[in-house]
């Protein structure tokens, strides 16, 4: 095939040349489209990968990926794969699909695509090499893509759970009419004492809490810095109106914020819950007005 | 292939307006906005809660990067009367982020080691209020020399 | 921008919307000052409820609106504050001290008259 077309560089040529390839092959896979999809699928049950799948499933799956696939070796523009690889990777994750599964059919559908290739162009070796140079970079950067895609989209669900059982760990509780309890067990680190101070300010605003009892009994140890977080909470609910009650402070905290500068004294510090309770009411109490008497009518 | 320069610099040179503060986008997903006046704390501090939100930062991180970029502005107002800030979209591996640069030809900052201890609280800000914008980000930078001018930049990253 | 300052009673009222600038603070800061003085407010409320930043300076400002106030006999009080903004204030370390804080304007108002109640020597009620 004469190339018609005055090229002013070879490098151009060969771009062309590897254009025109990549084109043909794009054509020939498209044609073989059914049997290739069918051999990948089988490959994929054979290397017992996608076990949390039924066959009809990787099937279905499959023949979207392939159909990306080749798009995506057409267009040289992956963005249509990175979508299907977000959306593919969504919906199978929750199945139980690893990582290794993922790479492993992608590098399976790569390798079924390169053999269909070999056998289309084994009588002309230059031919064929000059297909596979066409052909390797471009589903190369597939594989890559994909693996990728696969591999945030699982960080992204981890990071969703892990903020889903901070949540579900520190709970706020209504109490009563102004009242908030907030039951803090466990250990704190930075994230979790800056999503505690977000659901604290968010519950002392949406129940309209003027004091809130914070009970430490359960936290076995802080920081200086988780205390300092602390601190910052016990502010920053008073910036809402709300005033702090720290219950349950062991000696080895109370150590800690003196070391950090803070005046106890300055702190509504008690005991035990209990005696937290009691001291919010007392606070609440302070604002009930009596009610007066009607006049007696006589 | 257009030469790609550092965020700061390749920032200049098209029209801003004063009067609106209105800001001309550089290259996809950076700022940057000329600082003179008071009110171009405020355009800063806007453009840079728009642009936390469309990078997917939650609501109070989008609050603390605006506060941090007022505190950063004013800074240019106050002691530099101009400057530029510029803000600009990162990454790194997986994450995402925002970066903010605030440069100045101003007089330059003579002790920085003071200007970055902390002491404001107690004066009430009297002073940069640098500590401050330190604890609301990630990573901090600052370069200043007398008689040069300043140059801080802040990152925040999405967690 | 002027920030408008109604007068409920004995009160002064100051809602702030955003993107207010130094200036525009500054201004408030001595209107404030300006109509305790004239009205013998005994005291002020400056609902934050819109305010999306606040920064140093915005604290400073707050600060001094209530230390100025207070000597010439008006309490203030600022209401409204956002969840967020609240941690923007905390976390740089910014002190709000001598500054009360409600939550909203109802909460802001039954502060005051409580405050005033005492202030005259007697027991909410009495």
């Amino acid at each position: 095939m004469a190339n018609t077309q005055d090229f002013a560089t070879l490098a151009e040529a060969r771009l062309e040349t590897t254009a025109s390839r990549l084109r043909e092959l794009v054509a020939h896979l498209r044609q073989q489209r059914a049997q290739l999809r069918e051999e990948w699928a089988r490959l994929i049950t054979e290397a017992k990968l996608l076990t949390a799948m039924t066959k009809e499933e990787i099937f279905a799956e499959a023949t979207s990926v392939y159909d990306n696939y080749v798009e995506a070796l057409e267009t040289g523009t992956s963005e249509a794969l990175q979508a299907y690889a977000r959306s593919l990777s969504e919906r199978i994750i929750p199945r139980g699909v690893e990582t290794d599964e993922v790479v492993g059919i992608v590098l399976l559908l790569r390798d079924v695509l390169a053999r269909s290739l070999f056998a289309k162009y084994r009588t002309d070796f230059e031919v064929l090499s000059r297909v596979l140079d066409a052909y390797e970079p471009a589903a190369n950067r597939i594989a890559i893509t994909v693996a990728v895609g696969f591999v945030q989209e699982r960080e992204r669900v981890i990071r969703e759970q892990q903020e889903a059982i901070r949540e579900l760990s520190t709970p706020v509780l209504p109490v009563r009419e102004r009242l908030l309890i907030l039951p803090i067990i466990g250990l704190i680190d930075r994230q979790r004492a800056r999503q505690l101070t977000e659901q604290l300010l968010h519950a002392i605003r949406t129940n309209r809490a003027k004091v809130v009892v914070m009970d430490i009994t359960g936290v076995p140890a802080m920081d200086s810095n988780v205390a300092n977080h602390l601190v910052q909470t016990v502010e920053a609910s008073r910036l809402l109106g709300a005033t702090v009650i720290v219950t349950g402070l062991s000696p080895e905290i109370a150590q800690t914020l003196v070391t950090i500068g803070v005046d106890l004294r300055t702190m509504h510090t008690v005991g035990d819950l209990q005696g937290g309770i009691e001291e919010a009411e007392r606070l609440l109490g302070l604002d009930v007005v009596p009610i007066t008497e009607a006049t007696p009518r006589t | 292939m257009r030469e790609r320069q550092p965020a700061a610099e390749s920032a200049g040179g098209f029209a801003v307006s004063r009067r609106s503060g209105r800001v001309s986008p550089d290259e996809a997903q950076e700022t940057s906005i000329a600082v003179r006046t008071d009110a171009d704390i405020v355009v800063a501090r806007q453009r840079g809660r728009e642009l936390a939100a469309s990078l997917g930062f939650g609501p109070t991180d989008q609050t603390l990067i605006a506060t941090a970029i007022s505190e950063l502005t004013r800074n240019i107002v106050l002691y530099a009367q101009r400057g530029r800030i510029v803000l600009k979209a990162i990454g790194q591996g997986g994450k995402r982020g925002i970066m903010v640069v605030a440069r100045d030809d101003g007089p330059g900052i003579p002790n920085v080691e003071q200007a970055l201890q902390s002491g404001f609280s107690t004066s009430g800000g009297l002073g940069l209020g640098l500590p401050g914008v330190r604890r609301l980000t990630d990573e901090f930078h600052i370069a200043s020399e007398v008689g040069h001018g300043t140059t801080v930049t802040v990152k925040k990253w999405n967690r | 921008m002027a920030v408008p300052i109604l007068k409920q009673g004995q009160y002064l009222i100051a809602s702030i919307q955003d993107a207010l600038t130094d200036a525009d603070l500054q201004q408030l800061r001595d209107a404030l000052v300006a109509q305790v003085g004239r009205h013998r407010s005994r005291g002020v409320i400056v609902d934050i409820t819109a305010l999306d930043v606040m920064d140093s300076f915005a604290v400073r400002t707050v600060r001094d609106i209530a230390h100025m106030t207070r000597l010439r006999g008006a309490e203030t009080v600022i209401v409204g504050m956002q969840p967020e903004v609240a941690l923007s204030v905390v976390q740089p370390g910014l002190s709000l001290e001598g500054v009360h804080a409600a939550l909203d304007l109802e909460e802001g108002l039954a502060f005051l008259d409580e405050k005033a109640t005492a202030a005259r020597g007697g027991r909410p009620g009495a």
